[in-house]
């Protein structure tokens, strides 16, 4: 037998690919939803590893909630220039102006519960039959429990107790009109897996992902950056500070942590010996033990 | 580095979770946060100590039960290796997801109650996993603490086992005393069971050899996905994607594309902006062929000296998944790889009696029940033998009406 060199970077990317892949063989019209963040900048060179001298046999969608960091938009402007491929935007503020979501209110008011609604128009708009999403196993319990092929109702509902058997690496993509399947490349992929494979693929990421000085408030026990989009009064003390992102979402709901972490290498070391998982900086996950279940079986992500 | 895929199995209550939570625990696996989300919850061990099980039972139902429901996948590593788990339920009605966290591991964990031995669980998650193919299991006595540590217990217990491993031809069986509770044994040797000279479970699993399993030498790749970007520079650009599923394919090897039989010659292996040599078996490439034959996704590219199985009448060994029992009057669809055709299951040879493993014949196929039956394809499928080649030698079936994925078929042997 020959032997060759194939780690476990390798094989995590081998089986994304192979993913990435059945969603171009077996659907009509699949989409990549981009947040903008590490995971889903994974997922596109992942695609341009499956599928180039090719084009994308599917539009990258970026729900947008209007609460952007700036450099995550920048990015996304630059990085879609780059590999040509189509964009779409879902915007938060269009379902808002539409009155078909209210705007949260109060201290903690974020849109990210809002996303699932412009989400779902969006998909309904374009009649995507599959949303490949960056989301994996190791974030959360219940999405601990998902399929690599995620069968979703028509009202974009995920109903834990009805998943389809999902046997070797064979994915069943089949569905009945209205349906949609949200499949997830990456579902094996630890958050150390995905800073290593940026580190070792030279991938650009967001400014913000690394140590820079801003201006936060506390918020929860947590540093969140001083924006307009969250609902300050005089009790939050701006200051300023050193820090870093370790997820991109929504400006008012992501917590920043402090860092000097400048290179990638600084936070792969901090992530290694970090105590606290990358979802303990999501306010939105605090709410409760089934928060993540609760908003699945809602339809988001 | 590689990564090492296990699943554990077990009745209800015999310490699954438990026994993840603790290897999770004890190599540090768990962070600060997800530690507090433990010690604030209200499910607590009787003398107070955290449940270890609450880390893998994620759905509101199954901390509600206390039971687990579906496959959780958790993940960790060590120096060694990285390992991906999946914490598979025990019931018998979810069988099923057993099967799916089972299918794509390769090693497994059976747990036995120690104060109870083999039970009926025990056969039939031993048969899933001979059925499955799984190439190591670990036998792991659990809460020994409850039997005071006792050797008699574990040897009495592990005799009856290597009974049923034998009758099942289970080839690579460990056995390991331990306490998932108490952590007997799982990262640390234990102290209050000197009379055991082996290592510890996390030991075990961080050494196993992987090399050996799923090695088929025969090159097969099923194609995904054909890239033609029809551009004035690349105007004659034809890669077929796929991933090897098997063995290797090097430049200028003779390779045949079933079903057509059409052959050809490597011309270029591409991996993105590489161009290597040679395509391994786990690997996903593009490979560009010297002649124009026609190849379409469902296609399979295999070496022409070592060619698979190509029949459109199968024997295969069937998991029924459905509540909707089998209804061999009607056509499902078959899918292998990338490959959709229709199907009928023509004829049940038998069915297991998964409990006493013996085979019956039967008429009716219903929701986890296992057999022999005989698939009858509309297009010839391209497979090997699924004791030789797990990842060429898998299919399930798909009933039109409702899309789900409703049986898992391992292939035995072609008909004819
Ligand atoms: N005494 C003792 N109890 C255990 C041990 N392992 C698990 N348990 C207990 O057995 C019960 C069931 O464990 P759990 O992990 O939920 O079992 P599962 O259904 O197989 O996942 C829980 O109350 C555990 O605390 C052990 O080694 N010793
Ligand atoms: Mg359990």
């Amino acid at each position: 037998m020959s032997t060759y060199n194939f780690d476990y970077l390798d094989e995590l990317e081998a089986e994304a690919i192979h993913i990435l892949r059945e969603v171009a063989g077996q659907f009509e019209k699949p989409a990549l939803l981009f947040s903008g963040g590490k995971d889903s900048i994974t997922l596109v060179r992942l695609a341009e590893k499956a599928f180039r001298p090719g084009k994308f046999p599917f539009p990258l969608v970026h729900i947008d909630t209007g609460h952007n960091f700036q450099e995550t938009i920048d990015y996304r402007d630059k990085m879609i220039k780059r590999i040509g491929e189509k964009l779409i935007v879902g915007s938060v503020q269009e379902s808002i102006d539409q009155g078909k979501v209210v705007e949260q209110k109060g201290k903690n008011a974020s849109r990210n519960a809002l996303q699932t609604v412009t989400l779902l128009d969006t998909i309904a708009k374009y009649e995507f039959d599959a949303c490949i999403g960056g989301a994996r196993r190791d974030e959360e319990k219940a999405r601990a429990k998902e399929r690599i092929f995620s069968v979703r109702d028509e009202f974009g509902q995920w109903d834990p107790k009805r998943q389809r058997p999902e046997l070797w690496n064979i994915y069943n993509g089949k569905i009945h009109k209205g349906e949609n399947v949200r499949i997830f490349p990456i579902s094996n992929w630890t958050e150390l897996d995905v800073w290593n494979y940026i580190r070792r693929e030279n991938i650009e990421l967001p400014s913000i992902y690394f140590a820079h000085e801003r201006e936060v408030i506390t918020r929860n026990g947590q540093l969140m950056a001083a924006s307009p989009f969250l609902n300050m009064d005089d009790e939050d003390v701006v200051f300023r500070k050193q820090v870093r992102f370790r997820t991109v979402g929504d400006m008012s709901c992501t917590a920043a942590v402090e860092s000097e972490a400048t290179l990638i290498d600084d936070i792969i070391s901090e992530i290694s010996e970090s105590k606290i998982s990358e979802r303990g900086a999501r306010m939105d996950d605090k709410v409760s033990e089934a928060a993540m279940e609760d908003r699945k079986k809602g339809g988001y992500f | 580095m590689n990564i090492l895929k296990f699943f554990t199995a077990g009745s209800v209550d015999d310490g699954k979770s438990t026994l993840i939570g603790r290897l999770l625990y004890d190599t540090d696996s768990i962070l600060a946060d997800q530690l507090e989300a433990l010690q604030n919850s209200n499910r607590k061990n009787d003398d107070g100590t955290i449940d270890l099980a609450i880390l893998t039972d994620g759905l509101r139902a199954e901390r509600e039960q206390g039971i687990t429901i579906d496959v959780a996948y958790k993940y960790f590593q060590t120096d060694k290796r990285k390992f991906i788990i999946a914490d598979t339920p025990g019931h018998i009605q979810y069988t099923r997801n057993m099967v799916t966290g089972a299918s794509t591991a390769n090693l497994a964990i059976i747990l036995i109650d120690a104060r109870n031995g083999v039970v009926e669980q025990t056969i039939r998650h031993s048969y899933l996993v001979s059925l499955l193919g799984i190439k190591h299991l670990v036998v792991c006595i659990n809460k020994m603490d409850m039997v005071d540590y006792s050797g008699e217990v574990y040897n009495s217990i592990i005799d009856k086992y290597k009974v049923l491993a034998q009758q099942l031809k289970l080839a690579a069986v460990t056995y390991i005393p331990v306490s998932a509770l108490k952590g007997d044994n799982i990262v640390q040797n234990s102290e209050r069971m000197d009379w055991y000279e082996g290592e510890s479970l996390l030991h075990f699993l961080e050494q196993v050899d992987t090399d050996n399993l799923d090695k088929s030498q025969l090159a097969r790749m099923p194609v995904q996905w054909v890239i033609r970007p029809q551009t004035d520079e690349l105007h004659d650009y034809r890669g077929y994607a796929g991933r090897v599923l098997s063995g290797t394919f090097k430049l200028n090897d003779r390779v045949t594309v079933l079903p057509s039989g059409a052959s050809s010659t490597i011309e270029k292996i591409e991996f993105f902006d590489q161009t290597p040599d040679a395509a391994h078996a786990g690997q996903s490439v593009t490979i560009h062929l010297k002649d124009d034959v026609d190849i379409s996704r469902g296609d399979t590219i295999v070496n022409a000296s070592a060619l698979p199985q190509a029949s459109k009448l199968i024997e295969a060994d069937l998991c029924w998944m459905d509540g909707r029992a089998l209804d061999t009057s009607i056509m499902y669809l078959i899918q292998h790889n990338s490959k959709v055709t229709k199907c009928k299951i023509s004829e049940i040879l038998h069915k297991v009696d998964i409990n006493t493993l013996e085979k019956h014949p039967a008429d009716e196929f219903k929701l986890n029940d296992i057999g022999r039956v005989i698939v009858k394809t509309a297009d010839a499928l391209a497979f090997d033998l699924y004791d030789d080649n797990r990842a060429n030698g898998s299919a399930i079936l798909i009933d039109s009406r409702t899309n789900l994925t409703v049986g898992a078929l391992m292939f035995r042997a072609a008909v004819e």
